[in-house]
């Protein structure tokens, strides 16, 4: 199996009144063909600037120092979206990678129907006629599952419902068949019911027509990663703290933050209804972070050593890694 | 404690310039219940089910089209504002995004001294030794007083927005979904003060949420809405174990859990339908997985029946099994 996308050091900035703040520390990882991989971190933690940085979309102020994103594209070589020219970028862009943003409402454009904002993509990456295009495009309504493709794809993004309009971002970006899909949380705006249709959807899509295409899934939401993702990354304060395959995670979490995450959740204590255990304090500032380890002045396994140095992603076995000089004691 | 009966609430639709408008958005429909003191009644739905209406004409802040409201046996229906004060003083309310709640103008000693100077509870001395001892109960220091709220995290905010809530010393809270913007670890630690001020300062809340697994841990007992009707009300425990009616069953196994994958997920189709023009009969036939023949037709009233102690069901879906 090859990796669709390897991330090596990854450091990106943000340019501001009070100097560069640092966004991302040496973000290193990688997703195999098919795979999904969910990317998990509280707001601040540098989620949503992984996958801009990946998409080439970050803000003007935003720049990435060093770093290497190697994808594969569909013709099966390997190329590094650092060097690429933005107009090389948009060839790459919808066509070997798209996203899935959380808010449809604005991403879709809203004086095009949505048929033509679909055609719109499939033309600029395939060189069909406009027939064709359409043709494809209400295959894809299909496929995503909107019910009368013909008349929906003739009304605009206002007319459809939040759950609709997310079904349209996902079968703008499964247009051209990409190597990787970026989600960024595409389930968060939605009502839990409507949430459960997507996620069949895309579990659905994981397992038939697109079994080849990577997911990169962004979310705060723990109970979705157990249920779409294989493998999962949690960040916190611009790091990666924690890596590893999602039933082994959940199961035995180690490090002390995604110990602190899994017992924040509500789940866990109501049976015996104990008070929820929840991790003190505040996610640091970018620009003012503590010495020695980020989570330090939050963790309850804290040692001297902790506030003076900063440990590295160790290796604990062929699929796990922790941020944490105390990991042994968790196992 | 709070009693209602009936209670409706539609908003007329906007048509035009010129045009009086003839249609309504039915928000709330017929809902009544009791709350009994010192216990906490969740309010449940997706958006747009009416739940924060529901809120809202309860404290007043609208004003019902038809039902009763009764507050320690006072009814309040009919209320106006001077007579409100009064009850406000007893009635609070905690609202979802704490920055659009407090006057960005304004420190946090101003803030909260406002409701007490209106209500002339103590001498202008006092307030401040009072104030500093429920800014500490809200796990906040004594320097937040004179800082603003834009100086605050989120977290933080919501805190501010529990102390101004609780100065007047109310007996009764409103929390219009407290922790939904909050981060997992800052929504543990919230949950957390609110189930201590709720011990402390003896409280009956109702507490509004999306979110079923944080109304499972915090609340007695719970109502499930949608489309601005109840269609199930029960015992936490009751309803989480065993629900009666479809739409609930749906709810519950719709929420992605951490600790075990569901693999019998009950997934409704469609999406709600509007209020402005609601199915008729059991507003939801137009979801229910196993509707029978009457109610597929809309022939069957919607109305709560109790199956078994203190567990109510909308009785059509008691026939649909």
């Amino acid at each position: 199996m090859r990796n669709t996308l390897e991330v090596k050091d990854l450091n990106t900035y943000f340019k501001s009144d009070y100097g560069s703040i640092k966004a991302l520390e040496n973000i290193s990882f990688y997703i195999k063909e098919g795979e999904v991989l969910a990317l998990v971190g509280e707001s601040g933690s540098g989620k949503t600037v992984t996958s801009l940085s990946i998409m080439g979309l970050l803000p003007p102020n935003g720049f990435i120092e060093k770093g290497k994103i190697a994808l594969l594209t569909k013709n099966n070589t390997q190329i590094n979206i650092l060097e690429l020219s933005e107009k090389k970028l948009n060839q790459i862009r919808g066509n070997d990678v798209s996203m899935v943003f959380q808010e449809p409402m604005t991403c879709l454009n809203p004086t095009m129907t949505v048929g033509s904002q679909i055609i719109e993509v499939i033309i600029n990456h395939k060189n069909i006629s406009f027939s064709a295009a359409k043709k494809e495009m209400i295959e894809l309504l299909k496929l995503v599952e909107i019910p009368e493709p013909e008349q929906r794809s003739t009304e605009y993004p206002h007319q459809l419902s939040g759950g609709m309009r997310q079904r349209i971002m996902i079968s703008i970006a499964l247009a051209c068949e990409p190597k990787l899909i970026i989600a960024d949380e595409p389930t968060t705006a939605l009502d839990v019911t409507i949430q459960a249709q997507l996620l069949d959807l895309l579990k659905k899509l994981k397992n038939s027509l697109v079994s080849k295409t990577s997911i990169l899934f962004i979310t705060h939401n723990l109970g979705i990663v157990r249920e779409i993702a294989d493998r999962i990354i949690v960040m916190y304060a611009g790091n990666i703290v924690e890596e590893g395959k999602v039933s082994e995670v959940f199961n035995k979490p180690l490090h002390p933050y995604t110990i602190g995450l899994i017992q924040s959740l509500p789940e866990f204590n109501i049976e015996n209804r104990k008070k929820i255990q929840p991790i003190p304090g505040n996610v640091p500032n970018m620009n003012n972070l503590p010495s020695g380890c980020n989570f330090n002045p939050r963790c309850y396994l804290v040692k001297e050593s902790c506030k003076i140095q900063k440990p590295d992603l160790a290796k604990i076995s062929e699929s796990r890694k922790s941020r944490c000089f105390e990991y042994k004691q968790l196992i | 404690m709070l009693s209602i009966k009936n209670l409706s609430k539609e908003f007329p639709v906007e048509k035009g310039l010129f045009s009086r408008s003839n249609s309504t958005v039915k928000a709330v429909q017929n809902v009544s219940f009791d709350i009994k003191k010192n216990k906490v009644l969740g309010l449940v739905g997706e958006s747009g089910s009416g739940k924060s209406t529901l809120g809202k004409t309860i404290m007043k802040l609208l004003n019902p089209t038809r039902g009763k409201i009764f507050f320690d046996n006072e009814e309040i229906t009919q209320y106006n504002k001077r007579k409100m004060i009064n009850v406000r003083k007893k009635l609070q309310m905690i609202f979802q995004d704490p920055f659009a709640s407090l006057n960005p103008r304004k420190n946090i000693f101003d803030t909260l001294s406002e409701p007490i100077l209106v209500h002339k509870l103590m001498d202008k001395k006092n307030i401040k030794d009072y104030l500093i001892k429920i800014i500490k109960d809200v796990g906040l220091n004594e320097e937040s007083l004179s800082r603003f709220p834009h100086e605050f995290s989120g977290g933080q905010r919501q805190r501010i927005g529990i102390a101004r809530a609780l100065v007047l010393k109310p007996e009764f809270i409103i929390a219009d979904e407290p922790v939904s913007a909050l981060d997992v670890s800052i929504q543990a630690q919230v949950l957390n003060l609110l189930e201590q001020i709720r011990d402390s300062y003896n409280l009956t809340m109702i507490f509004i949420s999306h979110d079923l697994s944080v109304i499972e841990y915090f609340c007695d007992s719970v109502a499930v809405m949608y489309l601005g009707h109840i269609v199930e009300m029960a015992p936490t425990k009751d309803l989480f174990n065993n629900p009666k009616h479809s739409y609930t069953k749906a709810l519950l196994s719709a929420v992605p859990k951490v600790k075990s994958k569901n693999r019998n997920k009950i997934i409704i189709k469609g999406d709600i339908p509007s209020p402005i023009n609601p199915p008729s009969g059991c507003v939801f036939r137009t979801r229910c997985p196993n509707p029978t023949h009457d109610c597929k037709e809309g022939n069957i009233e919607m109305g709560l029946i109790e199956v078994s102690p203190g567990h109510w069901v909308d009785q059509c879906c008691v026939n649909c099994g």
